[in-house]
């Protein structure tokens, strides 16, 4: 199968502190593919270097075979525009009513009408089950799982080929984190969609990944699909998805035990 | 060394932010200059910044050009008076106090709504989702913001000229006795065209410095919440210091030549 998206030893720094260490994932076309991490091993900084949001120090990331890195906003259009994204709490527009939000691209770049982009807010909230009572909503008037449900509805509205999911269910109860799950699986065997998602809710990933990377300090540290997650002897890995205070993997540059250590005494 | 050091740092923020701040107005001139125009934000942003800053506007120009007529009436022959008061209110409110006290005034009230609505929309990743969502910022927050801002604070210039002379109208006719048709007469006779334009040309360029600094401190704001009021607070203080600037500046090219 051919890579949808690629990265290559991708370097990322941010005055002294490196954030990426030559970072290298290849993603199939149709894959599912999900991204662990901690807080600070550059999950979210991988992610907005694909979108293009950040510019990796060295490295290449190429989507479809094209190189992104370096490349003027206005010249990956094309490529943004087969792209849709779910942000960590949404990222709706405040000022915007709901049907607005969620079909803002079409609204703004293809000279959509408005009641076309009602009609287009409308079904998009019914894929992800939210009624078209909600259109002349604006956001501060949502709940939190409804936000991520717009946020979501906005990300698939013009079916893209490519969806990043930035830690879906954070911040959800578990049962609105179960409805989004099924969402976003329901919604990318729809769409037939290459997805990024990176997430620590290893519920999200049982889930929803074909394939699981583990990020740490910048690298990618293992990698395998469903099977080889539950098998692998990996430390890292096993510290990681089974939640333990012991283990390899270090906090803010500091061991575990020292921590645990200072707050004992 | 830690004083050398600490002179250093300063020198290293101040010519790193000036070089940020011209990267950032030389991207607001190229989304100025290039297609597509969000005409219906332009629309919105004058309906907010000019429409709404009028109240503020007229009334301070309107107490000014009334504190202005007594400090005049006081200040010089109270006897002869009828002649300077109406023509130094006017001079002074078109070439000065309009455009600057209404430049300060919009400062205050859209600089910092403007760094405080873009630098919430950068702590709440809005600015990244108008990207991935295929929308160029500088053409949909900026540039419109810019554009109002320029367009609108010489219309509120004019406002804040008409409604100060009618201030110094009031204090010279009301409180001083002055005849009010010589008051008008002298007024109009004395009142030069350049000295409205030249109150108008410069209340266009404060217009494009409140909302530039707005925008500029909204859209490198981070941190969250402290963030945000930092960047309000940095966007009026910025707006203003530059407004009170680039007026000796302007006054000084405008009215030596």
């Amino acid at each position: 199968m051919t890579d949808k998206i690629s990265l290559a030893q991708v370097h990322k720094s941010f005055a002294s502190k490196q954030v990426l260490r030559g970072l290298t994932l290849n993603i199939e076309k149709g894959q599912s593919m999900v991204v662990i991490g901690g807080s600070g091993s550059g999950k979210s900084v991988m992610l907005k270097s694909i979108l293009g949001l950040l510019t990796p120090d060295s490295g290449s990331i190429t989507i479809d075979g094209q190189e992104t890195v370096g490349l003027a906003r206005d010249k990956r259009s094309a490529i943004d525009a087969q792209i849709g994204m779910l942000f960590q709490n949404g990222a709706l527009f405040d000022s915007l009513p709901v049907w607005k939000n969620v079909a803002f691209r079409g609204l703004q770049n293809e000279g959509m009408s408005e009641d076309e982009a009602r009609q287009v807010g409308t079904q998009a909230l019914r894929r992800v089950g939210l009624g078209a009572e909600l259109l002349d909503l604006f956001p501060a008037a949502l709940s939190g799982g409804m936000h991520k449900r717009v946020g979501l509805a906005r990300a698939i509205a013009a079916s893209p080929e490519i969806i990043f999911f930035d830690e879906p269910t954070t911040g959800l109860d578990p049962i609105m984190t179960d409805v989004i799950n099924h969402l976003i699986e329901d919604c990318v065997q729809d769409l037939g969609a290459t997805t990024l998602t990176i997430t620590h809710d290893m519920t999200s990933v049982r889930a929803i990944a074909d394939k699981t990377a583990l990020l740490y300090k910048g690298e990618i540290i293992w990698h395998g699909d469903q099977e080889a997650l539950d098998a692998s002897e990996d430390p890292f890995l096993h510290q990681f998805i089974h939640g333990l205070a012991h283990g390899p993997i270090e906090v803010e540059g500091q061991q575990l035990e020292t921590a645990l250590a200072g707050l004992e005494s | 060394m830690t004083a050398l050091a600490t002179i250093g740092r300063f020198f290293l923020g101040f010519f790193g932010q000036t070089g940020q701040l011209a990267i950032f107005i030389s991207q607001t001139l190229a989304a100025l200059a290039r297609p597509p125009f969000y005409f219906r934000m332009i629309g919105q942003q004058m309906l907010r910044i000019g429409y709404f800053s009028l109240p503020v506007v007229a009334l301070t120009s309107f107490f000014t050009g009334g504190a202005l007529a007594i400090q005049i009436y006081y200040g010089g022959n109270q006897f002869n008076s009828e002649a300077i008061v109406s023509s130094i209110v006017a001079l002074g409110i078109t070439r000065e106090l309009g455009p600057v006290l209404g430049g300060l005034m919009v400062a205050g009230r859209v600089s910092a709504a403007i760094a405080a609505e873009i630098g919430t929309m950068r702590v709440t990743e809005q600015i990244d989702a108008l990207t991935t969502l295929s929308t160029n910022p500088y053409k949909y927050l900026v540039a419109p913001r810019v554009i109002a801002a320029t367009l609108c604070m010489p219309l509120l210039a004019l406002v804040a000229d008409i409604l100060g002379i009618f201030g110094g109208f009031v204090v010279g006719t009301q409180s001083f006795g002055f005849n009010a048709a010589i008051y008008v007469q002298r007024t109009f006779s004395f009142l030069q065209f350049d000295d409205v334009a030249s109150g108008l040309i410069k209340a266009a360029v404060f217009g494009f410095i409140i909302a530039i600094m707005g925008c500029y401190n909204g859209y490198h704001s981070k941190g969250g919440a402290q963030g945000v009021g930092r960047a309000t607070t940095n966007a009026v203080v910025s707006a203003s210091i530059l407004i009170l600037a680039a007026n000796y500046l302007m006054t000084a090219l405008l009215f030596s030549s």
